[in-house]
Parts: structure tokens; sequence; C-alpha cells
């Protein structure tokens, strides 16, 4: 599984991966932390996360309890436009997801600032959630989480560009 | 042709090893500054340092692998409204820097600051230099009012407020007056909510940012202890967003000051709203007309400040004192509302309101300028007409951002906005439409012209260096930076 994850890193000469890992050590203290590099190895530790990216691609990958789906995608160097601008701290709404109905209820409760947030986010569901805010558990195992497309925040009029 | 062949020859011979193949490239075909992949690399120079800027690079940069960009900025330092607009206390937001950073530091990125696009080069030599030019420099001025005594002292675009206390160096000398007890602000969008948290926000939280000292220091002498947030139609039309109302009702030290007879009707329309614009709206109401609990009872009768929407007002006159040096009051239109939801329009009733206050703050958007006369520009809407970023009748030339659309939208749309440019910009680069094949110049003619008229470039390490000091000057007094409020002192320090 390492030696995948490297050869990945290799073979994805990525501005994003580049950008994420070098940005993510930046964080803010207290905010979510998360491992760089090596994870630990006893794999029955891990909770499988699937995530459809846009292309409707399915990619399957693992994360650490605790890990919040942000995580999960930056340390997988999962190269979904755009997401996580904010880098976790809810002051954006570009890590949006979409789960179907049994997930979501499986997801925990929701504060008012994360849905403050949501509430700005394209193609909102009733089934959506920020992935920063999404720490994994085992009774989350094989989750799928769906990225919606992408365009505009809702803070935007109509009046665009011809 | 003989390009492609050279460029194919130097393909295989990459095998053998790939120290080897550059020196046969530098030797066959000169190198100009950076390491080249190949003389025929696209060169793409995006005008405009703010999120727009970055992410059009970002998105070029990771699209393909040969093309360079260079970015060019007005100011010595980079980064746009993210440094200048954005509320000092919404660091998070700022956070994009870093993938900014990343961008320019990158080896097929280069970022040139203190160059005034218009003045010190124009769009056509940049043109001829480049592939292809994306115009991101956003929206520097403002919308006026568009009424008598406007021009009075004590009336301020939320652009020049937001720019003073955010350290942009051109409204260094605002100075505002903040002797007075009542400060109106006309729009009730996030920057209007900004200012108003701003002007009433407990000093020892500005503090702790990176708001400037003069500002601070202004502030902390203020008197305004009363802001009216006035907009020309209704609650449910209210261009604020859940999250900065909520930061309102939250406030310490303050209170809320609403009128109640604004909010009929409202609540019967909750039912039909969608959930994000319900949600606002609830939260409206029921910081205006709810009976608040004993503790929150307690807590607005200590508060020292209050702040309030006015709804269906429009500014008709800005009132001067006797003397006409300065402002006594504004005279707002009372307006009623035709039709509903999102496109009620204002109608005037003919009533008139007058409102005594020492301080106007105008905040009914920002508006793009034109840069350059080679440049399309509509001025009713004022953005550069274009279609997914292409620029109508201009062949090479892109625009992304506040520019492209018009100046609405927080960081994240504007990187979509960004990223769209992009993709027509790739999209002619792959299909042709964009004739990539002969080499260009770039920076290398750019910074000849640029030498030939006087003007210094500010690198991108010479901008860590002011950040550097910025920093460590912000230590001292807690805050994350002390930000540099001139262009000398910016250049002094990336220069020495």
């Amino acid at each position: 599984m390492a030696l995948v994850t490297t050869l990945r890193r290799l073979v994805q000469n990525s501005l994003r991966e580049y950008s994420r890992k070098a940005s993510a050590v930046t964080w803010p203290t207290g905010q979510r932390s998360f491992t760089v590099g090596t994870q630990p190895l006893r794999s029955d530790n891990k909770v499988t996360v699937n995530f459809i990216n846009r292309d409707g691609e399915k990619i399957t990958v693992k994360g650490s309890p605790g890990d919040s789906l942000l995580d999960v995608v930056i340390n997988e160097d999962l190269d979904f436009d755009g997401f996580g601008a904010c880098e976790g701290t809810l002051a954006c709404s570009t890590c949006h997801l979409i789960f179907d109905e049994e997930m979501y209820k499986k997801l925990g409760p929701i504060t008012d600032e994360e849905m403050d947030m949501l509430d700005l986010a394209y193609g909102l569901t009733d089934t959506s959630r920020l992935g920063c805010q999404i720490c994994l558990t085992k009774s989350l195992e094989g989750m799928v989480a769906r990225v919606p497309e992408s365009v505009a925040d809702i803070r935007q009029t109509k009046d665009g560009s011809s | 042709m003989g390009a492609h062949k050279l460029l194919f020859s130097e393909l295989k011979l990459w095998t053998s090893g790939r120290g080897g193949w550059i020196a046969r490239l530098h030797k066959g075909i000169g190198a100009c500054g950076k390491a080249s992949l190949s003389s025929c690399s696209p060169k793409v120079c995006i005008v405009g340092s703010g999120p727009a800027g970055f992410y059009t690079a970002q998105h070029l940069i990771k699209a393909r692998q040969d093309v360079e960009v260079d970015i060019y900025e007005r100011l010595p330092v980079p980064f746009g409204l993210v440094r200048f607009g954005v509320a000092p206390d919404h660091p998070e937001v700022k956070n994009v820097i870093n993938t900014f950073t990343q961008t320019a530091k990158h080896s097929r990125c280069s970022f040139y600051g203190n160059v005034n696009v218009g003045k010190n080069v124009s769009i056509t030599e940049l043109q001829q230099a480049y592939h292809a030019v994306v115009l991101s420099y956003g929206a520097e001025g403002n919308r006026s009012m568009g009424v008598p005594g406007e021009d009075l002292a004590g009336v301020y675009s939320a652009k020049d407020f937001v720019g003073w206390y955010n350290g942009l160096p051109s409204c260094r000398e605002l100075s505002p007056d903040l002797s007075c007890e009542t400060a109106v602000i006309l729009g009730q969008g996030n920057v209007a909510l900004d200012v108003a948290r701003i002007l009433l926000s407990p000093i020892d939280i500005l503090k702790k940012t990176d708001i400037t000292q003069p500002a601070l220091e202004a502030l902390a002498e203020s008197q305004v202890r009363r802001v009216l947030i006035v907009g020309r139609r209704g609650p449910i039309q209210i261009a604020c967003t859940i999250k900065e109302l909520r930061e309102m009702v939250n406030l310490p030290d303050t209170r809320p000051d609403m009128v109640a007879a604004d909010f009929d009707a409202v609540k019967e329309a909750l039912k039909d709203l969608p959930r994000p614009r319900k949600r606002l709206t609830e939260l409206m109401l029921k910081t205006a007309l709810e009976v608040p609990g004993e503790k929150e009872q307690e807590r607005r009768s200590k508060a020292s400040r209050t702040w309030g929407f006015r709804f269906f007002r429009s500014p008709v006159e800005v009132l001067a004192e006797p003397s006409h040096s300065r402002i006594a009051g504004i005279r707002l239109a009372i307006n009623k509302l035709e039709g509903s939801g999102e496109g009620a329009h204002a109608v005037l009733t003919g009533e008139v309101e007058d409102v005594s206050c020492g301080l106007v703050v105008s905040s009914i958007g920002y508006k793009s300028l034109p840069i350059d006369p080679s440049v399309p520009f509509d001025s009713r809407k004022a953005i550069v007409p274009n279609t997914m970023g292409r620029v109508k009748q201009a062949a090479g030339l892109y625009c992304s951002g506040w520019l492209k659309t018009g100046p609405t939208g927080v960081i994240a749309t504007t990187m979509n906005n960004s990223f769209d440019t992009a993709r027509s910009l790739v999209e002619d680069m792959d299909s042709g439409t964009l004739d990539v094949s002969a080499a260009k110049p770039g920076s290398q003619s750019i910074s000849a012209l640029l030498e030939k008229r006087g003007v210094k470039p500010v690198t991108f390490s010479d901008w860590e260096k002011i950040d550097n000091v910025e920093m460590k000057r912000g230590e001292s007094s807690g805050k994350p930076r002390e930000k540099l409020l001139t262009v000398e002192e910016m250049l002094h320090v990336a220069w020495t």
C-alpha cells in the first residue's frame, strides 16, 4: 500500500499535491491535525472511504479514525479541483460532499457553523456535509462520498458575464 | 516545423540522461532565464495577483506541463483583496495565501510586483511578448451613490474604508472621523457587515488581528456607538449571508436594534424559501422580534453599542452642517416593494426620512475600471466583455475574477471562475486556436523594457522579505503581522 502511494506520488507530478502537502503543515494549531507521510502500519485500524469524483469515477482509499474527510483527501493526494480552500477552518464550502441517506444519518450532528457555510455550497442537498467536519470512525467503514460539481458558492448574484 | 523536429529529437535524447539533454537544448536554442522544457513553451502573462490571478495560474500550470506563467502586480505585495479586503478578524479566509505561495514558488511561475500594467507597460507590449494575456486585476473602483453631498467630509466608500483598516497604501490618509455617535452604512452585503463589525468590535478583539496600527488607534478613540445598515429592499432580499449576520448577533457588548414593522409579512413568506435563505431570514426574525431569555436580556441591557438593519430606504441626499463643511445626516427615501423574492424591486413612495449621523459608508459595490484603451470594456456592466473568459474580439486576451463577472462572490467563487478561464485558455492552446508554436520572449523582453523605463520589479523572494518583516513586527504586539503601510517602505525592505 505504501509502495502504491509512493508510486502514485512520483507519477502525479501535480502542483496540487505539492501545494497540499506544503500548505497542510501551516494549518493553524488547535484545528484538525493530520499525519503527513507515515501512517500506522496496523491496517485493521483503518477505515475504507470511497469517493466518487466529478467524472463519476470511484476512488477507494483508507483513512485513520479521527481523520476528517478533508484530511483523507489531502493525505491520499486526491485530485479534486479547489477542494478545501480554507484548509478546514469553516470559512468556505469547497469541501462539500454528498452522501446517501443511510450514511448521512450515521455522520453525527451538524453544528450551526457548519450549516452556515454549507448553505452557500453549490448543489446543496439534504444529505450534504462539509468534508472537513466529518471525522472517521469504524462505524463509517466503506462509506461513499460524492464530490459534487463546484460551480459558484451562492454568494454571487446572477448577473454574470455574457 | 523545424522546432517540432527539434523537440522530438530532444525527447529521444531525454532517455540518455536529462543533464545531457538540457545541455544540448541550451546549446542548440539558447536558454532564456529559467530552464525551459522547450523553446516553444507557451508563455502566459497574468495581470493581477489576487485570487483570480493565482487560481488561473495554478490551473494553467497543472493542466499543461509546458506552460510558463508570469504574474504582474501593481503593488510590491501580492494577494489583492485577500490581503486588502478580507476583514482582519477573518484570518481563516486568508489561508488561501498558502496555496498561492506554492504556486508563486513553482518553477514555471514568476511574480513581478511593482509593475503598473497600463502605465509602465502596455497590454499590446505584453501581447507581443506572451502567447496569451489574462486580465485578472479585479475592481479597484466603487459604485457611487450619485446623490448630492456625496463628497462631503464624513462620507466614504466601503472600498476606501476597508482599504484603510487593511493597510492599502492608497487609503492610508483616509483618517475617517469617528467622533460621532451614529454611523450609517448604505448596503447590506457582507462588506457592509464587515464595516459594521469593525466599527463596533471591542478593541481587545481587534488588537490581536492584522488590522493596521493607525486604524486600531482610531477605533480605540472612536465615539461611534450606533451603526445602522440600510438597504433599499426588505429582509428577504438582504444580500449578506448567515455567518456574517451571526457574528453581528453575537458581537460582544452590542445589542440589536431593529424595526419590528420591517418584518411584517416576512414570517408568512418563510415556508416557501430555500433552506439557506430560510435560515438567514429565521435568524433575522429571531433577532428582531423574539423576546430574549433572561441571560440575553441582561447582556443586552449592559451593551454599550447598538446595530440594526433599516429596510426600504434609499439615499437621496447627504445633509451638511450649516457650515457646509461636513455631514450632519442623511436623507433617505422610503420605498415599498413590488414583486417578491429575489426579483422584488424597490419603488419610491414619495416619503422621506432624515437620519442624523456623522459617518456615512457607502457599501453598494466595487467597480472595475478599464486598464488600457486597447482592451474592450463594457462600461455599463463595468466588466471586460467575454465568453467563458475569452475576451470578445481580442484573440489571445482572457479575463478571470471580478473583471470577468462583476464584483460579487467570495474567494471560492473567484476560484471556480478562474479555473473556467484557465480551461478555456488550455482548450485554445490544445486546439491550436491559440498559436503557441512560435517561440515568444516572455519576461525576457518585458524585463528589458521595464529596465529601460526605470521600473524595477519586486520578486517573490523580495515579497517574502516584506512578509517576514511584517510578521516580526507583529510579534511584539501580539498580532499576526504589522503591515507596512507605504509603497516606499515596502520597496525599501524588498530591496535592502
